[in-house]
């Protein structure tokens, strides 16, 4: 198979430079937003808290927030740019143009992950400002980062070729993922919650993710890195498994 | 045209053999989820370098068509070759030579016409090149909207853009789906002329539109397709040849009860109560004005006065009215 390369880095190019034209939607407004959760629970109420697992309350929300922020920009990014061609109709270029299912990842998926990895260092030196952490494991927090990045990219992906208008495109990051995150201990240790609610928890799979993250950073985590890592890329694995049917049956593509 | 003789003329052999073929769709199929049949077994094969215009009614299966060969629509059976290569399984490279410009305007309204057009020819896997996307929109009278944002621009440069993106490339193939359709007739001219430019660079093109003509200024060939299927595949002169008919009226001082036995070769009507008789025949290339100058003189020979005599010539849309109104009833997809 001949790659499209340039094809791709087009695709790629071109979504960035959307997200750039749009700095204010895109990038300021995701930052200000975590900024103001640092300020809120990290500077104000975090100092009234006490310690989680030796680890101040400021220190311990920055990688649940982190991850708050890279699930909806991920999912956002990639459902938005890939619907946005489908609702105008200039998804006709991408469908008559030399470019497979590789290249249209590179493409789209790269970009929203790129978007979103900028976004994270962006916010992680934000909270800089308001609150002290660490990070125990770097180089584990720059692959979980890229890794979450990546599934949810493509997670968003297959949404913005799932829907077939704007409320759809909102409905999965607000009503689904935000909730999701926000209950799986973005803002506390799964410890804390008594049964049957820890049992609970335990189904939602974003605890996994944000207990992975957490372990980059401070060490500590409900779970094994191994089980979070597990999760993430049997996500991904899911992802991309769905993403090769839509593109060889052509559903909601070339019907 | 009697619809008897129309279909005794389209079931003929079509005679031209098509030479250095650089389309060919056999048996081509597309039933949609819902049970809409938009294409029922279609034939066409296309010539290097013509322009090849398609009409039909709306909902007649002509963009359909294009999108199963550009790759937009998943055909449900049949075959396509272009340029020599299963389209199939050679769709890399199939797709790499083709261009489209499609019926309606969709593209990001936000960007620039030259990173637009820029973003085109990168997805269809060539090098960056300001030159030839210079080249391109000053061939387009675009070059002054180089940094305009396409939202700013009217109707007409917009369409313009859209042809820019699909030249981006240089593609040996285009497919223009109705590239005049709302735009004024100064533009309309304008494009034409850029088509027929395009042409004399050996783009092979393929036109779909309403306008009758269009098909007449700017095609070598013409296909006509209704529900799916091609009613009609021949150049278009042997069109007119085979399919085009004169009318004559002829106004004559006493009506008439019956057209005068001793006329009986002449295909003729009386109308308006016997005041008009009307002559409908001919074939396109003249014969139908040689029979009615000699039914004007066997009428003054018969002493039957006439205070006027009127001649028409039908045109393409006649022939694409009788057609889609009355088609051959066995709908055979011809399109050689």
């Amino acid at each position: 198979m001949n790659l499209n390369l340039r094809g791709a880095l087009a695709i790629f190019t071109n979504e960035l430079m959307r997200a750039f034209r749009t700095a204010f939607g895109s990038i300021i407004a995701p930052v200000l937003t975590t900024s103001l959760y640092f300020i809120v629970f990290g500077a104000a109420i975090g100092g009234e808290i006490e310690e989680i697992d030796g680890i101040s309350y400021g220190a311990f929300i920055v990688p649940g927030l982190l991850m708050l922020t890279l699930l909806s920009e991920s999912t956002s990014n990639a459902s938005f740019g890939i619907y946005m061609p489908r609702f105008t109709g200039a998804i006709y270029e991408l469908l008559s143009a030399p470019v497979g299912v590789a290249e249209t990842l590179i493409g789209f998926v790269g970009a929203a992950a790129v978007k979103s990895l900028i976004l994270a260092a962006i916010i992680l030196a934000t909270a800089t400002l308001f609150v002290d952490y660490t990070i125990v494991h770097p180089f584990y927090a720059i692959g979980f980062i890229m890794l979450v990045a990546a599934a949810f990219s493509l997670f968003g992906f297959i949404l913005g070729i799932w829907a077939d208008g704007f409320e759809k495109l909102q409905i999965v990051p607000l009503l689904v993922l935000t909730p999701l995150t926000f209950l799986g201990g973005t803002f506390y240790s799964i410890e804390m919650l008594g049964d049957p609610w820890r049992t609970v928890a335990m189904f939602n799979p974003i605890v996994y993710l944000v207990n992975g993250l957490r372990w980059t950073f401070t060490g500590a985590s409900d779970f094994p890195i191994g089980l979070s890592l597990g999760m993430t890329f049997a996500f991904l694995a899911g992802c991309v498994l769905v993403i090769a049917v839509i593109f060889r049956t052509g559903w909601r593509l070339r019907e | 045209m009697d619809a008897t003789r129309l279909q005794k003329r389209c079931k003929q052999p079509f005679e031209a053999p098509v030479s250095d073929p650089i389309l060919d769709i056999r048996g081509l199929s597309k039933t949609y989820k819902g049970g809409t049949t938009a294409l029922a077994g279609v034939d066409l094969t296309i010539r290097k370098g013509e322009i090849f215009a398609l009409l039909g009614p709306n909902g007649a299966g002509k963009t359909t068509l294009i999108g199963a060969v550009c790759g937009l629509v998943r055909p449900s059976g049949g075959s396509i070759h272009a340029f020599g290569l299963d389209a199939t399984r050679h769709w890399r490279d199939v797709r790499r030579r083709i261009g489209l410009v499609p019926q309606e305007l969709t593209f990001d309204m936000f960007a620039q016409v030259e990173r637009s057009v820029a973003y085109s020819r990168g997805m269809f896997g060539l090098p960056p090149s300001r030159e030839r996307i210079e080249e391109v929109l000053r061939s387009l009278s675009l070059l002054d909207k180089r940094k305009a944002k396409i939202r700013e621009l009217s109707g007409g440069m917009k369409r313009r853009v859209m042809i820019a993106k699909a030249l981006a490339h240089d593609p040996e193939l285009l497919f223009l789906d109705e590239p005049t359709a709302g735009v004024d007739v100064e533009l309309r001219r304008d494009m034409w002329r850029q088509i027929d430019a395009l042409r004399a660079r050996g783009v092979t093109i393929i036109l779909t539109t309403h306008y009758i003509e269009e098909a007449e200024e700017m095609a070598d060939r013409v296909g006509v397709i209704d529900k799916g299927r091609i009613l009609l595949v021949d150049d278009k002169a042997a069109i007119m040849a085979r399919l085009g008919r004169t009318e004559a009226r002829i106004a004559l001082t006493q009506p008439l009860a019956e057209p005068p036995p001793s006329l009986g070769a002449f295909p003729l009507t009386l109308e308006e109560e016997g005041h008009v008789l009307v002559y409908r025949g001919g074939d396109g290339t003249g014969q139908g004005k040689r029979d009615i100058a000699e039914l004007a003189q066997a009428l003054t020979r018969l002493g039957i006065a006439f205070t006027r005599l009127d001649t028409r010539e039908s045109s393409l849309e006649d022939i694409f009215v009788d057609l889609v109104e009355s088609p051959p009833s066995t709908g055979t997809g011809t399109g050689a």
